[in-house]
């Protein structure tokens, strides 16, 4: 298998992702926004930062890169595509996950290390997981607090498509410990065929023990495990 | 375009230059300076830019050693060998008077800055640090609103420039004082990494090589910035605003990642940032150092205003820009990598031989100057000193007894304690993925993992003991940051400073200055670390008089292995507690006096750099034996402070409760003494119960001090001391500690 991770200017967080898939043994190639074609790639990645300095709305610019086009396609064909924080923002701009990430309640910017429950485990993204099982994972973002009308919000909870929440330490989805302002504590989705996953926390951030948590090892694994890169066990 | 003004000695004077220094100025030149070139020799002649006033200072800090591989003041970063062919080049720099004035645009281009400095280096910028100083945020009147409004400002300025910049702020101090009143200090530090081959030099080589500008546009903010920051803060002040210079931090990324690509590359024979002074200093530094000329054109100096005056566009600081010598016949490569980043370029001049700093202006001349004389031959003074008066000393038997239980909660309620959380969950403290040891404990710690290396950074000054002893203080600020470091596991290797003072020609502000280097120095030996560069910043005076001398200390340090890496905070009930170098019993310039008794009075306690070091040597040999489960050193507010911050700060704290049942016995000393005194060279640390007797043998054996005192574990700070017992519930401590901050800036 081979993955992208897509380099928009004022990518930052373009680098780590491509560490922690090169760490699981994946070859992975950093795509130019001025780039056109993802021929070839099973698995997209759109990395955090702040694509075009975010200067009028997250994600509002990068959603018109030429690159968008290929995401697009790569997505409808039902190919693995994810979003992380800055990623997540242009997925929904783009159209390609509902709903928008508006500022944090608190006008902070937020950055600590943060507990979310896996809600669902029936996608390509966290199969490895337990429902309901807890990850602390980093979040680093000033524009996270996840916002979609009622019916946007009924349809994603019917449908199993709020895969992440965000919780206390021991994995209540209280308002203090939404960290942003979220609806419903959400910290990440997916679209309807299951196969594009938007999320805030950041997982490539998370896949060495020595920095505190090797919780985003699961994400990256179940996205290798359902491309048949690793072996379930 | 209107003439130009007529050279005046009062306009001689409106730039900052005497009646000497224009003579001087007329010496070289042969001949009477032009406005342009009047303005040129202002800014690069002007403390900022020159040290002129602390240069002979700067000599006595030690500079050499067998890891330096660029020495201070040779580039605009040192750089220091961290072995297996990986260097790191770092620095400290202030933005204080920018963010007097506008806390925002200051703080966020004084993070530009310096990580243009270590990017100029060819270095990847990987982490930084600040160091901060406000006037106090707690209480009513208009000048605490103030500071409230600098410090947001500041740390929101910070935040912004970082996070989108993509370089995690792992660390630093935050401390609020009076003598701060309209005149924070902003000192923001920044780490690189770089190979050994891949040091990149700020000089103009190779005559015939064409001269490229590379990044934003210029345009008129941040005219003379740098002569701004040589002068007193005023109420007039306010009307320098043009003087801040406004930062892009997506434009300052992408200067980054382009350059990085072009220095990887064999197209560059030079390169310098356009910091201070811009692209005047960029130009006749190059020249100097190159031993060559430079000859630009201003007409094809990309420009984002129109009728700019040569004098405008030479003086602008306008950020994100850097001047390129490029190797002749490689233009195109500099071409392609900026034409992909989407940046302005724009081949502006040449490399040549006779020595000048030549700038012309659609082809006439309009400035020419030897660049050796106008680079490195400002005027060099050495100001009259004069020692301050003995400050008062504490009368101990004076000092009415307090409830020591509310002192407590004092102290880690004194935003200078508490914990700094509103700040650093503002800052991206987890971008690219090497954060070991998050914000909060003794140093920072960060893996760089395309170099396998571990190190150990902090940032310290205790500028109530500087003002008090400035020679004292500043031992004890390298002394204090060596210990967070050996806490933390590292052996330190260098150092970088920031002097903070007031208006040199102030004699007794000039002593201060003189007394901290001298201090500073002697630190830097004792502990073989040397200086590698850093920034001096004078003038740091309100209409209420001087700041109180801060010569804020950078210190790096290397760490073997993973498992040495140690933190502050308890891990399991259970573990024994020790207490490494005594109780102590010095509470002169204690925290205790300022912020419960409203004292500021010394003595300042004693430092003995050989047992100082022999403790550290000590507990990184203890460290390295996996012995030690927690080390935190004692600073402000002592014992007490120092064991409830162990038991408060676990970031991922287990079920059980890490409070501490400590017995101390009957020590002679008052109880205030003895837990809030801030004598020197201790460490609280945890240990497993099975490994006392062997952690106090090995340390007996190097002849340092240490006793248990307690056990971790409960949901109490308990101290028992003769018959008397005082007990804190976690909570109560956490809620005085943690939200302090928070609660202040939302009164």
């Amino acid at each position: 298998m081979k993955a992208a991770v897509i380099r928009f200017p004022g990518s930052n967080c373009d680098q780590d992702a491509v560490l922690a898939l090169t760490e699981l043994g994946v070859p992975t190639d950093y795509v130019w926004h001025k780039e056109t074609s993802l021929e070839g790639y099973d698995l997209v990645i759109l990395p955090g930062g702040f694509s075009y300095g975010d200067y009028l709305r997250c994600g509002a610019i990068a959603r018109f890169s030429p690159i968008m086009k290929a995401i697009k396609d790569h997505a409808a064909a039902g190919k693995l595509t994810m979003g992380i924080c800055n990623g997540f923002q242009i997925l929904c701009e783009a159209g390609l996950l509902p709903g928008a990430l508006i500022r944090n309640r608190s006008l902070h910017f937020v950055c600590q290390h943060q507990h979310v429950r896996v809600e669902d485990i029936s996608n390509p993204f966290l199969n490895l997981g337990q429902t309901g099982g807890l990850l602390r994972i980093p979040i680093a973002h000033g524009e996270g607090s996840y916002t979609a009308d009622p019916a946007t919000l009924r349809e994603l909870n019917h449908k199993g498509r709020v895969l992440l929440r965000y919780t206390d330490a021991i994995g209540a989805a209280t308002d203090a410990a939404n960290p942003n302002g979220s609806a419903e504590n959400i910290a990440g989705i997916c679209n309807e065929a299951r196969n594009v996953f938007g999320l805030m926390p950041h997982p490539e951030r998370a896949c060495d023990p020595r920095l505190g948590s090797n919780d985003g090892r699961i994400i990256f694994e179940s996205i290798l495990t359902t491309l048949g890169f690793l072996k379930a066990a | 375009m209107s003439a130009e003004p007529a050279i005046t000695p009062e306009l001689v004077a409106k730039h900052g230059l005497t009646p000497d220094e224009y003579e001087r100025i007329k010496t070289i030149l042969k001949r009477e300076p032009n406005f342009t070139e009047l303005g040129i020799f202002s800014v690069m002649w002007s403390e900022h830019c020159s040290y002129k006033n602390s240069k002979n200072e700067l000599r006595k800090f030690p500079t050499t050693g067998e890891r330096v591989l660029v020495k201070a003041g040779e580039e605009n970063a040192g750089v220091i060998d961290i072995g297996d062919g990986w260097a790191i080049a770092f620095k400290m720099e202030s933005h204080n008077h920018p963010s007097a004035v506008e806390p925002f645009q200051g703080a966020a281009t004084g993070v530009g800055g310096i990580i243009r400095d270590i990017f100029t280096m060819g270095a990847r910028p990987v982490f930084s640090l600040n160091s901060l100083r406000f006037g106090p945020i707690t209480g009513d009147g208009a000048s605490v609103k103030t500071n409230r409004r600098l410090f947001a400002g500041v740390v929101a300025g910070i935040s912004h420039y970082g996070n989108c910049i993509g370089i995690p702020t792992i660390g630093g101090e935050v401390y609020f004082d009076e003598s701060y009143n309209g005149n924070p200090l902003v000192n923001v530090f920044n780490l690189g990494i770089l190979k050994h081959e891949q040091i990149a030099r700020g000089a103009a080589k190779g005559v015939g090589n064409p001269v490229f500008y590379v990044g934003a546009e210029t345009g008129r903010d941040g005219l003379a910035g740098a002569a701004f920051a040589s002068r007193d803060l005023t109420e007039e002040s306010k009307e320098d605003r043009p003087a801040v210079q406004v930062g892009d931090p997506f434009r300052e990324k992408l200067l980054l990642e382009a350059c990085l690509e072009l220095l990887a590359t064999d197209a560059v024979a030079g390169i310098q940032d356009m910091g201070a002074a811009g692209l005047t200093c960029s130009t006749c530094e190059t020249a100097s150092r190159g031993g060559t000329g430079v000859e630009i054109d201003l007409a094809k100096v990309p420009q984002r205003e129109t009728g700019m005056t040569p004098y405008e566009t030479m003086l602008s600081e306008s950020q994100e820009r850097m001047l390129i010598i490029v190797k002749k016949g490689h233009e195109q490569t500099v071409v392609d990598i900026f034409e992909k980043w989407d940046l302005p370029y724009a081949e502006v001049g040449v490399v040549n031989d006779d020595g000048m700093m030549r700038v012309r202006d659609h082809g006439k001349i309009v400035v020419e100057i030897p660049a050796r004389q106008l680079a490195d031959e400002a005027p060099l003074y050495s100001r009259e000193a004069k020692a301050k008066p003995t400050p008062p000393q504490l009368d101990l038997a004076k000092l009415p007894a307090t409830d020591n239980h509310a002192a407590l909660l004092a102290l880690l309620s004194h935003p200078s304690i508490a914990s700094k959380n509103w700040v650093y969950r503002q800052y991206d403290h987890t971008v690219r993925a090497g954060t070991m040891t998050l914000p909060g404990s003794d140093a920072a710690v960060f893996l760089v993992r395309e170099a396998n290396k571990i190190l150990a950074a902090t940032s310290d000054c205790n500028a109530l003991y500087c003002s008090l002893d400035p020679r004292q203080g500043a031992r004890i600020a390298i002394a204090e940051a060596a210990r967070n470091l050996a806490c933390s596991g590292a052996t330190p290797v260098a150092v970088t400073d920031n002097l903070n003072f007031g208006n040199p020609h102030n004699p007794e502000n000039f002593w201060q200055l003189r007394e901290c280097v001298e201090g500073l120095a002697e630190g830097c030996n004792a502990f073989d670390t040397p200086v590698t560069g850093g920034n001096v910043s004078l003038y740091n005076q309100s209409p209420a008089g001087a700041i109180d001398p801060t010569p804020t200390v950078g210190m790096v340090g290397l760490i073997e292995e993973e498992k040495h890496v140690t933190t502050s905070y308890f891990k399991a009930p259970g573990d024994a507690i020790l207490l490494i170098g005594g109780f102590g019993d010095e509470l002169g310039a204690s925290h205790f006096l300022t912020v419960v008794h409203g004292q500021k009075v010394g003595p300042v306690p004693a430092l003995d750099f050989a047992k100082e070091r022999a403790m550290h040597d000590g507990l990184r040999a203890l460290i390295k034996s996996r012995l030690i489960k927690s080390a935190h050193d004692l600073s402000e507010g002592g014992l007490a402070v120092a064991l409830a911050e162990s038991s408060l700060t676990h970031p991922n704290p287990p079920a059980q409760p890490l409070g501490a049942v400590i017995e101390l016995g009957d020590t002679g000393l008052r109880l205030d003494q003895l837990l809030f005194n801030e004598t020197q060279g201790r460490v609280v640390i945890s240990v497993k119960p099975t490994d006392v007797a062997t952690v106090l043998m090995l340390l007996e054996l190097r002849g340092i001090v240490a006793k248990k005192i307690g056990t971790v574990g409960g949901d109490l700070l308990k101290i028992t001391v003769g018959g008397e017992t005082l007990a804190w519930p976690l909570s109560e401590l956490k809620s005085a500690w943690y939200d302090s901050i928070a609660h202040a800036m939302h009164a």
